[in-house]
């Protein structure tokens, strides 16, 4: 203690190392490394490059769709989105069915699911900006309006291919032995962090987030910029429902579903909290990689599925007091 | 826009607001009738006795759930667990009822179980969320997947059949009358009680402001808690209609239950910020989607399309009613 504290700086070490410990990129980070070391003791050979590369493909569907679910948690009043699930299953279904199979059908497949996508964020933002619908009550009756469309598209039969060249992207090396769909993760990463941090658009959104009222003083124009994170989150889901159908090679029920909820935890463990107007997305891409190891791990050790959901819930809960609490009631 | 006209505008105005004040589930009310009328309309059995109690031994179990949620809502909390603690409870009172033999007096210890078993859960619920201060959408999550877990534990698969005591009782009729009728009446009781107590009130206060509750002396962490143990109490009621309706155990059966019970809250004109609410507008947003499910299937619409439109219509009934109510209270 006594040649170590520093003289430039009147906070004391410990305080700067709790601090630095205390940002939830950090705690991330520190529990993946963790989690990955805890994996690798329970079962040799978890944490292979092979066996990581493989969760990090799983992590990246989870971090696109958490990438819109981050947009419009941002921007604060409640933003939520339920209906993200919805549309990545929605995607899949009309992504393979555009392409059947094909290589030349990708463009258009990507084309027809980004344009569904950014239609239903619209529907959504319409209906909580203008009628000022709260967002988790919009986007669920978003999430039956499309359950309900799914049925109507799938007619009961599973349809649609992956083609062998989506199918290539997501599972197998493409640059420097790294997979397309990271390559699409990293670059997202990239893009998100110039827009939250070097654009006019991202500090609007922080703007909105953190104080509505005076950032519409301010003349941000609240409701458009809200419009467009909605849209945003419907683009990311499309583009996981691509994604997530080259991954798994054809569309079957639902698929999307899973993704609806954790795509939430994902922002949490990244550090934006629920309440917006803090946070950003590479916390959030940490958080999506710390949820996947932890399925992961589970999956590993020897357990009934029952155990297995019992231990993922009550470390779910552990997990989420590492992060920002509430604060205590004062008088 | 004369000035004679303009005072006996607004004193009819503020009539109709105060009634809204005074009654939030007016909006969703008028609603049910319209979809009660255009039942009967297309297919006029569905409004006879046993049609109706068709419906209401369906929907009994959403109507509790609803309930159970209102009260978590009333605080400005949300329970994104109340359909695995329902799942729970299921297999937990047919494991028991089973164990013990199946007759009357074992169905009666296996309700006893079951409240106790949603009212833990409550607690838990409420510990997580209202005594660590967890964030209550993921906490809620991430305790919906441990009860989850503990309903497959208890019955791995769905099927178990309970015992014909408990569902033939469910189904059938005493002194002529069907026995979900006194369930609904016990149902009342019951709300009108609770209304009258306390902690309702408390919810509210809660929900209204939470900074302002605590200053004015409210023990805010007990009555959130006391919130979330009310919703699993609800829950487990909730569990015992569905057990009734299907005759068995499913430890998935409340999975999908958790999302209409916060849109039939909402239908119902409750404000999901909290602080503003009534238990009967709840119950009548569950009959609302009980009858949209019902008409859609009368009007004829093709099998596939049918989960489509009950979509469309429930989203619009929730935008209707989230607008006319905003519309009432201005």
């Amino acid at each position: 203690m006594s040649d170590s504290a520093p003289a430039t700086t009147s906070t004391p070490v410990s305080t700067r190392v709790a601090g630095f410990v205390k940002q939830p990129l950090i705690v991330a980070l520190i529990l993946i490394a963790a989690l990955l070391l805890l994996g690798e003791a329970l079962s040799p050979g978890f944490a292979s490059g092979q066996q990581i590369m493989r969760l990090l493909i799983v992590a990246a569907l989870l971090g696109i769709v958490a990438a819109g679910q981050n947009l419009v948690i941002l921007g604060g009043r409640e933003g939520i989105d339920l209906s993200v699930g919805g549309v990545v299953s929605l995607s899949a279904i009309i992504a393979g069915n555009l392409m059947a199979g094909e290589n030349s059908g990708i463009p258009l497949a990507i084309l027809g699911c980004i344009a569904t996508g950014a239609l239903f964020g619209l529907f959504n933002g319409i209906g909580v900006t203008l009628l000022r619908i709260p967002p988790l009550v919009m986007t669920l009756g978003m999430l039956g309006v499309l359950q309900g469309l799914l049925v109507v598209i799938r007619q009961g039969i599973p349809s649609g291919r992956a083609s062998p060249g989506l199918a290539n992207f997501v599972s197998q090396p493409f640059l420097f032995g790294i997979p397309g769909i990271l390559w699409l993760w990293i670059a997202i990463g990239l893009v998100m962090a110039f827009l939250l941090g070097r654009t006019v658009f991202g500090h609007r959104i922080y703007a909105i987030g953190s104080n509505e009222q005076a950032a519409f003083m301010a003349g941000v124009p609240v409701k458009a910029v809200r419009i467009a994170l909605f849209v945003l989150s419907g683009i990311f889901a499309a583009i996981a429902g691509i994604c997530l159908l080259g991954y798994s090679g054809s569309s079957f029920a639902n698929v999307g579903e899973q993704y609806m909820l954790p795509s939430i935890i994902a922002v949490v463990f990244g550090g934006t909290p629920l309440s917006g107007g803090k946070g950003g997305y590479t916390g959030t891409m940490a958080g999506a990689l710390l949820l996947v190891i932890l399925q992961s791990i589970l999956v590993t050790i020897n357990i009934d599925e029952s155990g297995r959901q019992m231990v993922f819930g009550i470390t779910l809960l552990v997990l989420m007091l590492f992060y920002g609490r509430g604060r205590s009631m004062r008088a | 826009m004369t000035m004679a006209s303009a005072p006996a505008r607004s004193q009819n105005r503020s009539a109709l607001k105060r009634a809204f004040e005074r009654y939030p589930f007016l909006p969703a009310l008028i609603i049910l009738v319209v979809l009660m009328v255009l039942n009967g309309w297309f297919q006029p059995r569905s409004l006879s006795l046993s049609g109706v109690t068709g419906l209401i031994k369906t929907y009994l179990a959403l109507m509790f759930l609803a309930v159970a949620q209102t009260y978590v809502i009333y605080a400005g909390d949300i329970d994104l667990s109340a359909g695995a603690i329902v799942s729970l409870v299921n297999v937990v009172i047919v494991a028991v009822m089973t164990a013990l033999g199946g007759d009357g007096l074992s169905v009666m210890a296996a309700l006893a179980v079951g409240i106790a078993t949603g009212l833990a859960c409550g607690l838990v619920n409420g510990l997580v969320v209202a005594a660590l201060r967890l964030q209550a959408i993921v906490a809620t999550f991430a305790t919906s997947i441990f009860f989850t877990g503990l309903a497959l534990y208890i019955q791995p698969v769905a099927g178990t059949p309970a015992p014909a005591a408990f569902w033939r009782t469910y189904g059938g009729r005493i002194l002529e009358i069907p026995f979900v009728f006194y369930a609904v009446v016990a149902f009342a009781i019951l709300l009108v009680v609770l209304v009258r107590t306390r902690l309702s009130l408390r919810l509210l206060a809660v929900g209204d402001g939470q900074q302002e509750a605590y200053q004015s002396g409210l023990p805010v962490t007990a009555i959130r808690m006391g919130g979330y143990a009310l919703c699993g109490v609800f829950a487990a009621l909730a569990a015992f209609c569905i057990t009734g309706d299907t005759a068995s155990g499913d430890p998935l059966v409340g999975g999908k239950m958790t999302l209409f019970s916060v849109a039939a809250v909402v239908l119902g004109g409750s404000a999901l910020a909290g602080g503003y609410g009534t238990v009967v507008g709840s119950m009548i947003g569950a009959l609302i989607i009980g009858f949209i499910n019902s008409l859609v299937f009368f009007v004829g619409t093709p099998s596939e399309w049918q989960n489509l439109v009950q979509g469309l219509a429930i989203l619009l009934a929730l935008m209707a009613g989230v607008l006319v109510g905003r519309r009432a209270r201005a």
